[in-house]
């Protein structure tokens, strides 16, 4: 195997609170190649945090310290604001959970996709528009020059989330970070959406960073699963062995899902009492 | 006892209408749920039954007793609502407790602190969160206050829009589990939006599927359990969710 694109090793992120500073991920190590990743867990275990964490997108007062955090290469950890720019978007992209919120509401989506490709590229205002129709065409929209005069509120939930995956892979970046990209999506519009960032992610040869509370939609997804609880990672194992998982709490998550011949009548819940709080 | 009875129903919001005649009837102890993508009008149903849609045609009856148009008491007493999003649904600056009493103020019921004590206990909130404000409380905790508000006035049903999807997995168990419960305990009636179809397999008797403001299909969980949805759309719907 070649040598990896992104190489996390201790990563620790932390805020302060009035009771000293508080660590949502606690030494977390990972390697990732050229593989389809998924980090699974519940609300607060530290994963959306992770992705951000490797993107230097966590702002003072958070602090973000770890041993090692290489991408294809670079320190990321040495990295300025302007050299982290030159990443962001053309090497490594994010795509965000909700389309309503992540797109800019007063520029047309024809727009916004080239700004993501001309930030990082000249290129002749012809080309451009070219690739954009052609990108909106990836993501499975039938109409892209109507569609690139649309403003954001003019689109669908689903519309919307495609919409970003091409602005995020235009510049044809080597890692996407996806952060639940499909939890503001219907069931039926969800396959179509993960479908989409899988076959492109396999055509380009990228590397995929899938975080999702869904541990069913991770195994479908991904080749490894990291699941996360607390800051921690407590079980790592291939996607298709997820039901084989060792760990109570990776157990406890399977076993609270419902399914579709549900003969249960009642759902087992994760012993909350070592958490605990408030 | 027929506990919701639609019939020919028309929802319209302005010019658009957005549910075409939709006929369904419920009997008491019944739960029944509502599926189908978003704008599919599965949420505009239970708007109107519950009073917060008010431009409707047709017939909406609570066991036997005919809606009007306006805020109808009656209708209140035995009908609540569950919504969505537990961030969204609770008044961030009243206390748990103000939250709880406010229905019973409204239709004038005493006894206000042993009711709300008994509710939270109900719903399995320890009493020192009555005096605590929504931000201080997890989602699951909010959406159990949520239901616990619903339930204040006694009523023969709820009404339940997606009560479960920004929940975590672990929490949606709880709070499902939770339902169960109370429905066996007090006999209710279900009315749920929702488009996790596994849930509707833990939770209800009986389903219909929905599509542009129709209903296409009605059918019985056993039915969604092995597979033997009738029409087309059903059958896709199930297909995304098991996966392909």
């Amino acid at each position: 195997m070649s040598a990896p694109l992104l190489d996390v090793k201790n990563l620790r992120v932390s805020f302060p609170t009035h009771s000293g500073r508080i660590e949502v991920v606690k030494g977390l190590s990972f390697t990732l190649g050229r593989e389809r990743l998924g980090i699974v867990g519940e609300s607060g275990s530290g994963k959306s945090m992770t992705g951000r964490s490797i993107l230097k997108l966590i702002r003072k007062p958070g602090e973000v310290t770890a041993d090692k955090l290489e991408f294809d290469g670079i320190d990321l950890r040495a990295q300025s604001e302007k050299q982290m720019r030159a990443i962001r978007g053309a090497r490594i992209s994010m795509v965000m959970q909700d389309p309503k919120f992540s797109l800019n509401p007063v520029m047309t989506v024809g727009e916004q996709i080239a700004e993501a490709l001309v930030t990082h590229q000249k290129l002749p205002r012809r080309e451009v528009q070219a690739r954009i129709l052609d990108m909106l065409r990836a993501v499975r929209i039938n109409d892209p020059e109507r569609v690139a005069k649309l403003y954001p509120h003019e689109v669908s939930g689903g519309m919307g989330q495609r919409i970003m995956i091409a602005m995020m892979l235009i510049p044809e970046p080597e890692l996407l970070i996806a952060d639940e990209p499909t939890s503001a999506l219907d069931v039926s519009v969800q396959a179509q959406v993960l479908d989409i960032i899988d076959d492109l992610v396999t055509r380009k040869g990228m590397g995929l960073i899938l975080i999702s509370h869904d541990l069913a939609l991770v195994s479908r997804y991904c080749d490894r699963i990291l699941v996360m609880n607390a800051g921690r990672v407590v079980e790592e194992c291939a996607a298709g062995q997820l039901d084989q998982a060792q760990h109570p709490y990776t157990r406890g998550l399977l076993a609270a899902m419902p399914v579709i011949d549900e003969t249960r009548d009642e759902l087992p819940v994760l012993d909350r009492t070592q958490w605990a709080g408030t | 006892m027929i506990a919701i009875d639609l019939k020919n129903l028309d929802i319209s919001y302005g010019d658009s209408k957005v549910v075409h005649g939709v006929t369904l009837s419920i009997p008491e102890g019944e739960s029944f749920a509502l599926v189908g993508e978003s704008g599919s009008g599965k949420s505009t149903i239970l708007r109107a039954i519950a009073g917060l849609a008010p431009d409707w045609e047709g017939e909406i009856s609570v066991f036997g007793h005919k809606r009007s148009h306006s805020i109808d008491r009656a209708v209140s007493r035995q009908v609540q609502m569950v919504f969505q999003d537990p961030y969204g649904s609770l008044h961030p600056r009243k206390t748990i407790d103000a939250a709880l009493s406010e229905p019973l103020a409204i239709h004038g019921i005493g006894n206000r602190g042993e009711r709300v004590e008994a509710m939270l206990k109900a719903v399995g909130l320890d009493q020192r969160f009555r005096f605590r404000f929504p931000h201080q409380l997890s989602g699951g905790q909010r959406q159990r206050v949520a239901i616990a508000r619903a339930l204040m006035l006694e009523p023969k049903i709820l009404l339940l829009d997606e009560p479960t999807s920004a929940l975590d997995v672990s929490v949606q168990a709880e709070i499902l589990n939770l339902l169960k419960r109370l429905r066996r305990e007090q006999n209710l009636t279900f009315l749920m939006v929702t488009h996790n179809l596994p849930v509707v397999s833990f939770l209800c008797d009986r389903l219909a599927v929905m599509r542009h403001g129709r209903i296409v299909e009605i059918a019985d969980v056993a039915q969604l359990k092995a597979g033997d949805l009738k029409q087309d759309y059903s059958r896709e719907l199930l297909a995304a969710t098991e996966g392909s």
